[in-house]
């Protein structure tokens, strides 16, 4: 197992370093954005570039940028956006604002989803299930921008509910403040729809797989109750699939929604990512994709492996 | 150690068959074969929410294919004038929903001066009067229902002299008033611009910063404000004149209709008939129009038609090129299938917005937006088919068929292709049709966060018009309120259909996901 563990990693690190190399190399290869000739300032900037070896070969840019990172931890500055700040530190800020908007969304989808898929998977084939199951096919399909879309309209124009925009941290207090929880709402609403349908189909599924298995009728016929039964030998069991897709999700989270930040006005990592790429930050950029490919290669070795700590029966890296 | 066994020759007088006199029980299958695709189609159709998924699909692809072929607008249409109009059908005028109306919460100011416009038109303004309220400082306002479409009222246009004259034969022809006689505003700033328009009455503050408030006589009407003049044929206006422009008391006053300048002549029409004048028909947007004047439904569906379009050809591009690498990582396994799984798994794990976005940084200006899209999709987007087209050669491979078949001498390709595709057919059209709704959400996101962009004179798309409409959320939600819904529909009929496929090809698998 922990030898798996270590080899998956290592076998992440170096995905990860050729898609950063990829893209480190196509972002070189494009055009450096054109100076603003603002006051007279050009030829500093053209002597910065210089300074910060623009115009040497791009593998020998990438070797600075690696050695930058290892040793220093040195994303580089922001040049269009957020200037001569440093890239890291900008990320850093930003970053709370989506973990807590997508955190509280999940801990809404979680018990609501799986509440929602015992309770399809216990009444199986009857109405409730029936209607249950078409609410989860609509959910699941409808685009996440439309829910974003309709709580705006109706909860924030109409009804009034909730501030468009979210506060600031300065009026709200603090990042944990009910204030910006409250601000936060709409946008939290709005990522979970989806999240609590594809909780609840997984739930279902498995649950009522579960239930139809012969240690289900054992546990009945010595005794227990059908709730004993339930949340003892199948929701147990049910777990094996869920589980992971929930820990997947918790790494997934820090990438966000790029849309429900735009459309809810969140200053998080995905209007990071956007602005960079709309005034061509390419350091920004840079940094934000392997960001980005990290949390994906991430999640997905979070998701296999703990398949096997929760599962003990499920060999990790067998052959089989 | 060889056992040949001598087979001593029988005569054939010897055999003699052994049901020669009695009748036959057996019957031949008279039935005809169901094959896999028959039993497919059979389980399919059994799947009424897939078949009605399929037939909204069908409704979704007609109304894009034929929306702008027969639409009177298309894309490039903008209005300057109609921007932000409500959805209006003729059939439910009158009917208080889908009328081109709105309900507005309006001042006395502006209520006044949109009953003006009715006045002078003929055609009402305000549909309906909700009430009069004052508010908490004292000011009345009145909750009205107003026509988005006649709230437009006039327009000072300048015309040429050629298509002054055209205007003057079209309202001979068709007795219709388009030409309205000029307002006697004071400031030339109304003059100039569009504002002063409508103020075809005496104006309560002249100056330009008059909101329009009309003076209004002793039955709360606004008081007519026109030039005048002795001649009334002056600049050259020898056309239709309003009803009660007879030249006055005197017989000597008429009306002006147009002004001479520069470029030609400046007349003040009314725009609705002038739209019909221009178009041949009246203004009528089923959907409404955008802030920039255009006409969503022609958007709608010109946006929805370059969705499908890119959506199929990323769909049957994957196809082709997953379908011929994985058959080959399943077919041959080993060391080919241990490298090619090496690079679909790097090409997998590089999230698609930022594919998209190298591309469209760097490829956009060579090969045009679209392409550069198409290639984003297909980078990444084969892996996905290929590995399902793998693990059908995995499963069928060993299968004593193909066995058989290559012991009697079948080459690789003929085996691939006419043994083990056929078999993995269901599930890669399943893949391939589960693909196309991905495709335009991501196309639909990626407009909509302009990372792309597929907004030119001639092209839209739905993200693109999504984010249009957002900026006009609360006060004109109909904008967003029918890309948004169009593309819901869309997502959860391919969805269900989707599935309905894959259950009728893979009846093992059903429900193991819904």
């Amino acid at each position: 197992m922990g030898k798996y563990i270590i080899k998956r990693i290592l076998l992440m690190f170096l995905t990860l370093f050729i898609i950063m190399t990829m893209c480190f190399i196509l972002v070189k290869l494009l055009p450096l954005p054109a100076i603003r000739e603002m006051g007279k300032d050009v030829n500093l900037i053209l002597a910065r570039r210089e300074k910060m070896g623009y115009n040497r070969p791009i593998l020998v840019q990438y070797y600075l940028f690696l050695r930058n990172i290892v040793t220093d931890w040195d994303w580089g500055v922001g040049e269009q956006m957020y200037e001569s700040l440093n890239v890291w530190s900008v990320m850093m800020q930003k970053l709370p604002y989506t973990i807590l908007v997508n955190l509280y969304s999940i801990l809404l989808a979680i018990p609501l989803g799986i509440g929602f898929g015992i309770y399809a998977a216990l009444k199986k084939n009857k109405w409730q299930d029936h209607l249950i199951s078409t609410l989860v096919m609509v959910f699941i399909s409808v685009p996440s921008y439309v829910y974003a879309f309709l709580i705006q309209y109706f909860l924030c124009f109409k009804l009034g509910l909730f501030s468009l925009q979210l506060e600031t941290l300065r009026n709200a207090g603090s990042l944990f403040s009910w204030k910006m929880f409250s601000s936060m709402l709409p946008a939290i609403l709005s990522l979970s729809f989806g999240t609590i349908a594809n909780f609840t189909r997984y739930t279902r599924a498995e649950l009522s797989e579960v239930l139809t298995g012969d240690y289900m009728l054992l546990a009945r016929t010595k005794g227990l109750t059908k709730a004993q039964a339930i949340s003892r030998h199948a929701l147990r069991n049910a777990m094996v699939v869920i589980v992971p897709m929930i820990m997947a999700e918790f790494i997934a989270i820090l990438g966000g929604s790029l849309i429900t930040e735009n459309i809810f006005g969140i200053p998080g990592v995905g209007s990071l990512y956007i602005t960079s790429i709309n005034v061509r930050d390419y350091n920004f950029f840079m940094a934000m994709s392997i960001f980005y490919t990290f949390i994906g290669l991430a999640s997905g070795i979070v998701n296999d492996i703990s398949y096997g700590i929760i599962d003990p029966r499920i060999r990790m890296g067998s052959k089989k | 150690m060889m056992n040949e066994q001598k087979i001593p020759a029988i005569s054939a007088e010897k055999f003699q068959f052994v049901q020669q006199d009695r009748t036959i029980h057996d019957e031949r299958i008279k039935t005809k074969p169901i094959g896999y695709f028959k039993d497919a189609w059979l389980r399919f159709t059994r799947n009424k929410s897939a078949v009605v998924a399929f037939i909204l699909i069908l409704i979704l692809v007609v109304f894009a294919i034929v929306v702008p072929i027969f639409s009177p607008y298309d894309v490039s249409f903008r209005s300057g004038y109609y921007q932000t109009l409500q959805p209006k059908n003729e059939w439910f005028a009158g009917s208080g929903f889908w009328d081109g109306g709105r309900k507005e919460n309006v001042n006395d100011e502006t209520y006044h001066v949109l009953r003006a416009i009715g006045r002078e038109t003929g055609r009402d303004v305000i549909m309906k009067d909700y009430r009069t309220y004052e508010d908490a400082n004292g000011i009345t306002y009145h909750e009205v229902r107003v026509d988005s479409y006649f709230k437009v009222g006039f327009a000072y246009l300048n015309l040429t002299e050629n298509e002054y004259l055209k205007l003057q034969d079209y309202q001979n022809e068709k007795q219709i008033q388009v030409a309205y006689p000029l307002a006697k505003t004071m400031s030339t700033d109304f003059l100039q611009g569009n504002a002063g328009a409508n103020y075809w009455y005496k104006l309560k503050n002249e100056a330009s910063t008059s909101t329009g408030a009309p003076v209004l006589d002793e039955n709360r009407e606004p008081i007519p404000n026109y030039q005048t003049t002795d001649n009334p044929n002056r600049a050259g206006y020898n056309s239709l004149r309003v009803s009660w422009d007879d030249g006055g008391e005197d017989g000597n006053t008429w009306l002006v209709y147009a002004q001479k300048n520069q470029s030609g002549y400046r007349v003040r029409v009314d725009y609705y008939e002038y739209f019909r004048y221009q178009y041949g028909r009246v203004p009528c947007f089923l959907f409404g129009t955008n802030a920039y004047g255009q006409d969503l439904l022609t958007c709608l569906a010109a946006g929805a038609r370059l969705s499908f379009l890119l959506a199929i050809s990323v769909s049957l591009i994957n196809f082709l090129i997953g379908g011929i690498y994985g058959a080959i990582e399943g077919y041959y396994g080993g060391a080919v299938d241990m490298v090619m799984e090496r690079i679909s798994d790097i090409l997998y794990d590089v999230p698609f917005m930022i594919v998209a976005t190298l591309f469209q940084l760097h490829l956009a200006s060579k090969v045009g937006v679209l392409v550069s899209l198409l290639f984003a999709f297909v980078l990444t987007g084969w892996v996905g088919m290929a590995s399902r087209v793998r693990m059908q050669f995995y499963r069928f491979k060993g299968h004593e068929y193909v066995l058989a078949a290559r012991t009697l001498g079948a080459s690789d390709r003929r085996l691939i292709f006419k043994h083990i595709y056929p078999n993995s057919l269901g599930t890669i059209i399943t893949g391939s049709v589960l693909a196309i709704p991905g495709v335009i959400f991501s196309e639909s996101m990626l407009s909509y966060l302009h990372i792309i962009n597929l907004e030119t004179s001639s092209l839209t798309s739905i993200g693109t018009l999504l984010a249009g409409g957002q900026g006009y959320l609360s006060t004109y939600p109909h904008i967003i309120f029918f890309p948004a819904l169009f593309i819901s529909i869309l997502m959860i009929s391919f969805n269900l259909f989707g599935n309905g496929l894959r259950d009728a090809f893979n009846p093992s698998l059903r429900g193991a996901e819904d």
